[in-house]
């Protein structure tokens, strides 16, 4: 096992996990607390040794090939950590408003970023599979943790199905793809795909086929988005949160490994596929979310029309697709998770706040926190100066410079129609009378938190060349092997 | 045809029938039976190919532990077979087409030559017999994935428990606690009546 101590990141993040579980175990109800800061420590701390080591030169294959030491995932890793402290911190908001604050929320949080981190660092796909099923694991007990809640176990109940009909088919896909080259290891599947005139056979597309709609079902996108509204509906709002993010960034990198490292030599075939799925999930997403007027729906279907933007960037081949993709999903899980602190905060002792009616009037309540899902908004609909508008600019280019005019033109119209559901969303925060004015409560935790979320989105709209040129060296040649 | 390839054969016909028989049948409990068959069958296949550690842990694992468990929840549950089966109907006709796309998928694949190609075995497990070289290939070469396999299992252990683990606040159960940290005086409560005869 040369080479472990790179992993120190992941083997910390599970003695942490297990610290947590055993200290939970012991503490009464009103000292829960003390297991929501071990958890933040525990996620600031893995975040600082991921920094520490951040991967800055060539990548490295250590732990017998098993295990991934370049850009990406460093970056993918500090960025997740990060994004896992706020949402735990909108989660004790949650969990404050219901009567049980499972201690169990916070552990099963940090396997999920344990599997997460696995999933990033990895280009065998034994350890791609597990750190997979470690986080989908986690994240199906989690939308179960209202267990009393009939739409929540409902959620909890699709979400598992085809999840784990999903990772069937990604398992079908690898098992032909191993038969076929006789490897595990991407690097040497792309090798051996490489000297051999067998790019194009049949078999390798069938293979092909089972591990996009693998992914495609994890990432919820056209045709394999059922789920989503559901299983973002059903959840409590703080693990909606954590799914509309974590998962999604690990998907991505699973994606650009699979296919750009891994099938490179057979980009004509799953770019074409890509292609379709994401102008399909553009198009649904879109238009499904104007007829939505619960607010976690209308998310749900606005996730479905970024993942395909997502698959867009990457199904122009190049070197600027793939980090105008990154930059997007980068970009994409800070918006979301924001919008899902607004909801948290918009609910009360016992109630979620889900529909859109719970914006109305929300400047009158809170003139700040209105202003802040006032940029989140706009983020997303994709007007400038806010960071949305860069990462759809980028996406487009790269898809116009690939030569794919019809597509760009679908992008750009799709995104002027998706535009006016969350302009519907601000109309009613600024022009509408609040039907509920009780005032909001947050401490001040929350409060400073959300409102970083909020303000990120401007600081990268206003500076996106910091971002850009880190998306560009992640997904750079010599860093990613 | 050589003893081995009937034996192939045989195997493989009772393995496919009983699959087929498990999602045929209308009893569970019968289609559970059935699995356990299509199991033995399975484990027979993999005798044939020498791997005669797997076949013994397949047999001891499914069958010994999994199926059981199975047994006992299917008969706990108390399914309602008939409806389920009804419903699902349904869905017969387009089940038919994703079987035929796939039958006909495998068998394009199949043919292909590139599975002709011979898979080295890395050189830890060069002429040592089946258990041992699982065990080597499991500790050594992939210690990394068995360890997250085992993370995987605790997590599962932990919902399994956070979704059954339940304290009811409607169900009469004895407190041992409470029960023996009682004191003499909250056992008896001594009332004075008032006796009959001040009330004439």
């Amino acid at each position: 096992m040369n080479g472990i101590g790179f992993a120190l990141p992941e083997i910390f993040m599970l003695v942490a996990a297990l610290v947590v579980l055993l200290v939970d175990l012991f503490l009464r109800q009103h000292s829960r607390i003390l297991t929501y800061m071990l958890t933040q420590a525990a996620l600031l701390a893995a975040a600082l040794l991921v920094y520490g080591n951040f991967a800055d030169g060539p990548a490295r294959q250590v732990v017998g090939d098993m295990y991934m030491h370049d850009y990406l995932s460093s970056l993918l890793k500090v960025m997740a950590l990060l994004l896992t402290c706020v949402i735990v911190v909108y989660g004790r908001k949650y969990w404050s408003d219901h009567q049980e604050a499972p201690g169990e929320f916070y552990v099963l949080v940090l396997f999920t970023v344990l599997g997460m981190m696995l999933m990033v660092s990895s280009t065998h796909l034994i350890v791609l599979y597990l750190g997979l099923e470690l986080m989908s694991l986690s994240l199906y007990a989690l939308v179960s943790l209202l267990r009393d809640d009939s739409r929540a176990t409902e959620a909890a109940m699709k979400y598992f199905i085809l999840g784990a009909l999903a990772s069937g088919m990604l398992l079908y896909g690898i098992s032909i793809l191993y038969g076929l080259t006789g490897s595990l290891e991407l690097l040497a599947i792309a090798e051996i795909l490489s000297h051999e005139g067998s790019a194009e056979t049949v078999p390798l597309l069938l293979a092909l086929v089972f591990l996009i709609a693998g992914l495609g079902f994890k990432l919820g996108v056209v045709p394999f988005h059922m789920w989503v509204p559901d299983v973002y509906q059903g959840a409590p709002t703080a693990v909606t949160a954590l799914i509309a993010s974590i998962p999604k960034l690990a998907t991505l990198a699973l994606l650009v490994r699979l296919l750009v490292s891994g099938l490179g030599n057979i980009t004509s075939d799953w770019a074409q596929i890509l292609m379709v799925l994401g102008m399909l999930s553009i198009m649904l997403g879109n238009l499904v979310a104007i007829a939505q007027m619960n607010l976690k729906r209308m998310l749900a279907y606005s996730a479905i029309a970024h993942m395909g933007f997502i698959l867009l960037g990457i199904s122009t081949q190049t070197m600027d697709g793939n980090s105008a993709a990154l930059f997007y999903a980068l970009v994409y899980v800070v918006m979301s998770v924001g919008g899902f602190g607004v909801l948290i905060l918009l609910g009360q002792a016992g109630i979620d706040a889900e529909t859109l009616y719970d914006l109305k009037g929300l400047n009158k309540r809170s003139p700040w926190f209105a202003f802040m899902m006032l940029l989140l908004l706009f983020s997303m609909a994709g007007i400038p100066p806010l960071a949305g508008f860069h990462a759809k600019l980028l996406v487009i280019n790269a898809v116009l410079q690939a030569g794919h005019l019809v597509l760009a033109v679908g992008m750009v119209i799709m995104s002027v129609i998706g535009a006016f559901y969350y302009l519907r969303a601000i109309k009613m925060m600024y022009f509408d009378e609040p039907d509920d004015s009780t005032p909001l409560k947050w401490d001040l935790e929350f409060g400073l938190t959300l409102s970083l979320n909020g303000v990120w989105v401007l600081v990268i709209g206003l500076m996106p060349s910091f971002l850009m040129t880190v998306c560009v060296r992640a997904l750079d040649a010599k860093h990613l092997l | 045809m050589s003893f081995e390839a009937w034996l192939f054969y045989l195997f493989a016909l009772l393995l496919i029938s009983s699959a087929i028989g498990v999602v045929v049948v209308r009893n569970t409990v019968y289609a559970a039976l059935l699995l356990i068959l299509a199991f033995f069958n399975s484990a027979a296949l993999w005798l044939l190919l020498q791997a005669e550690f797997l076949s013994i842990v397949l047999v001891l694992v499914y069958v010994g532990a999994v199926m059981v468990l199975f047994l006992f929840i299917i008969m706990m549950l108390n399914l309602k077979v008939e409806q389920v089966k009804r419903e699902g109907g349904k869905y017969f006709p387009f089940s038919l087409v994703v079987l035929f796309l796939l039958i006909v998928e495998l068998i394009i694949m199949l043919q292909s030559s590139l599975f002709d190609k011979v898979i080295t075995t890395s050189d830890t497990t060069k002429n040592i017999d089946n258990t041992a070289a699982i065990g080597l290939l499991l500790y050594k070469e992939y210690l990394f994935p068995f360890e997250v396999a085992a993370v995987i299992l605790l997590v599962a252990i932990i919902a399994a428990i956070m979704l059954t683990l339940r304290r009811r606040g409607d169900v009469k159960t004895q407190d041992i606690e409470q029960q023996i940290q009682v004191q003499s005086s909250e056992r008896i409560r001594l009332i004075k009546l008032p006796s009959g005869r001040q009330g004439s």
